[in-house]
């Protein structure tokens, strides 16, 4: 939470101001008691209507008073609570924005979703909270002492022991339940889980007819989670009925005591029930304190996982190079290329290294976890090698301005994702101001006009989020069609055309390597078939590259080549285009 | 509003079985009010008896605070004990609802899980029957005392004096009055600060969700360009939101601040005359303090019912959906299966006005291989929700082994069929557990026998914890693969006479993928298979080849047959080179 104060600087006023008055308005409350024994022990005491009313008009003056300070501190907490969360929230988000893969990686992107929104929201309004009542409860508490210690000394000595008997109390049952609460939370993930995994699995569940073991196993997690909860429920139901007993015990010691001390003349009755007062109000601020500080741990919690993202620097930085290629003719070059991932011990890629000339399409195949599409995340530096170099036109990746870099390449992800919007703001992904006639190519290159002119509002149809309204053949030629519009020099393919049938497949294949002219293109696919006309085919297995060549070349000399070939074509199919 | 009547009586049924506790609670609950209300009048009593320096009755004062702390005592005890009771009460509910939604989860048709988002349903599961004990708890621990409270204290407050309670009970309601202007007015504020930061939401899930496209087209400026314009418009409705919520608060106490003034002046007129003790003075003040507070209370246990009422009637309403059809009770067991499999006119269709399969009619002796091939999303899934039963056909008969199948139990038509998906669907348990999931009276040795004949036993043996390794989440320490091979090996298990199997190909590695295909012919081995083909070499030794397309099979024969036709299928197959 400390890390994040700094938000606040901008509303140091603010986050003054408001408490500062919500302090003025605990003072105006705590003078009421003693207002009122003023009304008992001289207004009744003398009979005198006249200063009845005087005290009664003050009492309802400091009531207006009190308001007008509550408001103001309100307003004031509210202001810097917001502004301090939208400060936090755009800087959060931009730092999204620059992190490399690597740490989206290893934070996980839907763990940086929640944290954006709720656990923002949850440390906003837990500032609010601080702002406005933090400070309030605890200084009614000790204001209400130093008043009772005004009236008398001897007396307030009861509540020296009284409020931190309550603050024990307090403290103890939320050190009890706090570690339950957890166990609660587990329990509801245990259901959750178990709900989430029926869902996939309905079908395989019925083909088994496990439904009822099932049923007997959700039945057990619920009731392990009731148990918890009721455990939970017992203990922290105590908190309230010991926190009465305690404050009213004062209460009783309170009158037997005062009854004595207005026996000798020290005080007067009026002063004994406004003692008493104070004892109420400090059981009041109590309970508010309780509650607060719930909401409060829960945003201490929120704001540590917000640091935790704060804390991941990225690990790629942009170079300067934004001039013109050395080499045009090597496009890209691989040299003695290692890569492991963060935190990984072994090597993803180890050793590799080839060239491609501009305007040839390279195939890479190979089984999962061979390394494939961390090869090609190489090349717009989505992650940077661990030794040797990635040269795209002649210069270090490292050297380019990410940007300069970026925009030579057109990226074909494996998974088809599409934006909220339009077809035609997800073609201009790459080119802002991508004209109609750029895009239409684009999709006619993608296979993917069909698609946009099957539907009636064209470029204008809305994609939905994720583009769950089009299928995932339509989604992949999408994708092939927005990173056509940028016009790239380099096409990385990975795996996208995993959804398509093999008609379209083949149809796709040919019409970029007919209206791509000098367009560098990379292939990766589990498919022989996709890339067996390739100018060069890496064959990767194990993060090695243990073979590169033409189809006719690999088939002849490379092993794997051929146990892959084999697996998926017949064997005159194979020679066939040998 | 009637449908709200109807989901209230609902919960009250649910509540019945509890009744005893319900009773209890309310009877702790009275208990507890009523002394709590008593111990200001003996807390007045005591301060009359203090009158000033000489004029003290300790006797009396003894007496009364010796009945006070007993008192107390009982009140906190009732206190506890009407919580204990509500939170029996509530838990229990809450159990037994989620348990009930579970059960229907486990025989609603397909279709209904097919066409709804898992975490729509997951939200009704999960959060909805969350929300609505939260709200239930609420409403029995506050709303019953809360009201009882408002009674009780005036009772006392007449029971006293008449005129000071007139004073707050004609001011009291200024509070109220107050809150809900205040809320109505807020209403809006806070629609429009929860559909901003729904807005914020939905482009924060997508920008950082993927990412990776993000950057891969330099498209992160513009993405924080976009997201600054929400935020700005979030912070502008929050701010008014937050802080007029915020105003009840103050305003109300102000409210309560007049009472306790108003009580003051006129009960120490009152007092000066005579016609009240200074003690009931105090006695008043008290509750002129707490009087406001049920009211407050109330007001937001009420938002929070109406909240817990909603959610209600969304678990209700999934477990009152409609389930799959029962077994008519002439169903019958089906005893022997020898594999023969017929479709006779079958028609199908998801939905009524798109048609989809029509007089559909296939013959499959025992022991046949039939592929089922065709473009991406051409319904190649849908023979096998209808030979599964998953969903029922519209028209015409399926006959297994010469039963019609919709004359045979469902469990017993799907007992017949091993299947393997391309969603590898594993649970979270051991990898033994998992294999034995069909059968879980089956010993290890079974289970290793299966495992090998799947070809899973290589990479088990291998593994941390061989088979008690404990396959993570969605089985996230293994590969697609493995995951597939453990699937098969869980068919393996219990092997049944008929088979539908989906290659999956994309995304597993070779080496894996030899083993998957030399299990798959092991498997099919004199079984009557049905295999969505991915594979070429698959297709070219089916018996029988169904070309799927746009949902309907438009051709059907042996590989040869269908070339030598020259439609589709040899377009698609030529069309691949």
């Amino acid at each position: 939470m400390l890390k994040l104060l700094p938000y606040l600087n901008k509303y140091k006023k603010e986050s003054v101001v408001g408490p500062l008055f919500k302090l003025l308005e605990a003072c105006f409350e705590l003078v009421v008691p003693l207002i009122m024994a003023d009304i008992i022990d001289i207004g009744i005491q003398n009979q005198d209507f006249q200063y009845i009313l005087q005290r009664g008009a003050l009492l309802v003056f400091f009531g207006v008073l009190g308001l007008t300070c509550s408001l103001t501190a309100q307003f004031f907490a509210a202001k810097a609570a917001i502004g301090f969360g939208t400060e936090l929230r755009h800087d959060l988000f931009a730092h999204i924005e620059g992190l490399s893969y690597t740490e989206i990686d290893r934070a996980g992107s839907s763990t940086l979703v929640t944290r954006m929104t709720s656990d923002i929201n949850q440390v906003q309004s837990g500032v609010n909270l601080v702002l406005r009542l933090l400070l309030r409860s605890p200084f009614i508490v000790v204001g209400a002492m130093v008043m009772a210690f005004t009236i008398d000394v001897k007396a307030a000595m009861i509540f020296v022991v009284a409020v931190p008997l309550l603050a024990l109390v307090i403290y103890g049952i939320m050190i009890i339940t706090i570690p339950l609460y957890k166990k609660v939370q587990k329990g509801l993930d245990r259901v959750l889980l178990t709900t989430r995994e029926n869902l996939a699995g309905i079908r395989v569940i019925r083909a088994f007819r496990t439904q009822d073991d099932e049923k007997e196993q959700f039945e057990a997690e619920s009731d392990y989670l009731m148990q918890m909860q009721m455990k939970v429920g017992k203990i922290s139901a105590a908190l309230n009925p010991l926190t009465y007993v305690i404050v009213n015990l004062a209460v009783v010691a309170i009158v037997w005591y005062g009854g004595k001390r207005v026996d000798t003349g020290a005080i007067t009755q009026g002063e004994v029930i406004a003692l008493v007062n104070y004892m109420s109000q400090i059981l009041l601020a109590l309970v508010a304190l309780a509650n607060l500080i719930v909401s409060f741990t829960k945003a201490l919690a929120s704001a540590g996982r917000v640091n935790e993202v704060f804390a991941l620097q990225t690990s790629i930085l942009s170079g300067k190079e934004t001039g013109e290629a050395e080499n045009q003719e090597a496009k890209v070059v691989f040299d003695h290329v290692h890569f492991a991932y963060a935190g990984a011990k072994a090597e993803s890629l180890s050793g590799i290294q080839f060239e491609v000339k501009k305007g040839q399409t390279i195939g890479i195949i190979g089984g999962t976890g061979s390394g494939k599409s961390t090869l090609v995340n190489l090349i717009p530096r989505f992650y940077d090698v661990t030794d040797g170099s990635v040269r795209v036109d002649g210069r270090d990746v490292r050297d380019w301005e990410l940007d300069t870099l970026r925009k030579k390449i057109g990226v074909v992800p494996q998974k088809a994702v599409l934006f909220h919007g339009t077809i035609r703001d997800n073609m201009k992904m790459a080119k802002e101001d991508a004209t109609d006639e750029e895009i239409l190519e684009a999709l006619r290159t993608a296979q993917a006009l069909e698609v946009v002119e099957a539907k009636p509002q064209g470029l204008d149809t809305a994609i939905s989020e994720g583009g769950k309204n089009l299928s995932g053949g339509q989604r992949q030629r999408l994708t092939i069609a927005r990173a056509l519009v940028g016009h790239p020099e380099i096409l990385l393919l990975d795996d996208s055309a995993s959804a398509l049938d093999f008609a379209t497949d083949a149809k796709l294949r040919k019409a970029i390597a007919q209206n791509t002219g000098g367009m560098t293109v990379f292939i990766v696919s589990q498919r022989a078939a996709s890339l067996m006309q390739a100018d060069q085919i890496i064959v990767l297995d194990d993060g090695e590259m243990v073979g590169i060549g033409t189809h006719k070349e690999l088939l002849d000399s490379c092993e794997v080549y051929q146990e892959i070939c084999y697996s998926q074509l017949s064997r005159e199919e194979v020679t066939h285009h040998a | 509003m009637h449908k709200d009547n109807g989901t209230t009586m609902k919960i009250l049924r649910l509540i019945r079985p509890y009744m005893h506790l319900v009773i209890l609670s309310l009877v702790f609950a009275v208990v507890n009010v009523a002394f709590t209300l008593y111990a200001p009048i003996l807390v007045g009593n005591a301060v009359d008896l203090i009158l000033g320096k000489g004029a003290v009755d300790f006797a009396g004062i003894f007496r009364i605070l010796k009945k006070l702390t007993m008192i107390l005592f009982i009140t906190s005890a009732a206190q506890w004990l009407m919580n204990l009771c509500n939170n029996r009460i509530t838990y229990h509910v809450v159990k037994d609802v989620r348990i009930r939604a579970f059960a229907r989860l486990q025989i609603l048709p397909l279709k209904y899980v097919d066409s709804h988002q898992y975490g729509e349903t997951i939200s009704r599961i999960i959060t909805d029957v969350e929300q609505f004990s939260d709200g239930l708890l609420m409403g029995f621990t506050q709303l019953f005392s809360g009201i009882v409270t408002i009674f009780g204290t005036l009772a006392f407050m007449l029971s006293i004096n008449v005129r000071i309670s007139l004073v707050v009970i004609l001011i009291t309601p200024v509070s109220l009055f107050v809150a809900s202007f205040i809320a109505k007015r807020t209403y809006q504020m806070f629609k429009k600060q929860s559909e901003t930061r729904a807005e914020m939401t939905s482009l924060v899930d997508e920008m950082v969700g993927s990412q990776k496209v993000v950057q891969a087209f330099g498209y992160g400026g513009r993405a924080v360009e976009r997201f600054d314009e929400i935020n700005r418009r979030l912070q502008d409705c929050s701010l008014k939101a937050t802080f007029f919520s915020s105003i009840t608060n103050p305003s109300t106490r102000f409210v309560n601040g007049l009472v306790y003034a108003g009580v003051g002046i006129v009960g120490a007129v009152m007092a000066m005359q005579g016609a009240i003790t200074v003690g009931q003075l105090s006695c008043f003040l008290t509750y002129a303090n707490q009087y406001t507070k049920p009211f407050n209370e109330i007001s937001s246990v009420i938002t929070e019912l109406q909240n817990a009422v909603a959610c209600a009637r969304r678990v209700f309403d999934f477990i009152e959906e409609t389930p799959e059809a029962a077994d008519p009770v002439e169903a019958v067991e089906l005893m022997e299966v020898d594999g023969s499999l017929q479709l006779a006119d079958v028609s199908f269709s998801y939905r009524p006005d798109v048609p989809l399969l029509t007089n559909l009619n296939l013959q499959v002796k025992p022991g046949q291989k039939i592929a089922i091939v065709g473009p991406t999303g051409c319904g190649k899934t849908t023979l096998i929700n209808l030979l599964m039963r998953f969903y029922e056909i519209d028209q015409g008969t399926i006959f297994l082994s010469g039963y019609d199948a919709k004359k045979v139990k469902k469990d017993s038509v799907r007992k017949s069929f091993g299947m393997v998906l391309q969603e590898t669907w594993l649970k979270s348990g051991t990898i033994a557990e998992n294999i034995a999931y069909g059968k879980p009276e089956a010993t290890r040795e079974d289970i290793i026998e299966a495992a090998k004949a799947a070809h899973a036993h290589s990479f088990i043996k291998r593994m941390k914890d061989g088979y008690d390794t404990q396959i993570t989440e969605e089985g996230g320490n293994l590969s697609q693969g493995q995951k597939q091979l453990l699937c098969i090996a869980r068919v393996m298990l219990e092997l049944p006479p008929m088979l539908i199997l989906d290659e999956a190909t994309s995304s597993i590695d070779t080496r894996t993928e030899i083993k998957v295909q030399e299990a798959f012919h092991k498997m099919m081995e004199g079984r009557t298979s049905f295999i969505v083909a991915h594979r070429l070499s698959t297709i070219k030794e089916a018996d029988t080849i169904l070309v799927m397309k746009d949902g309907n099979i438009i051709e059907q024969g042996s590989h040869e047959e269908l070339l030598a036709q020259g439609g589709f299928y040899k377009n698609l197959y030529e069309s691949q080179f």
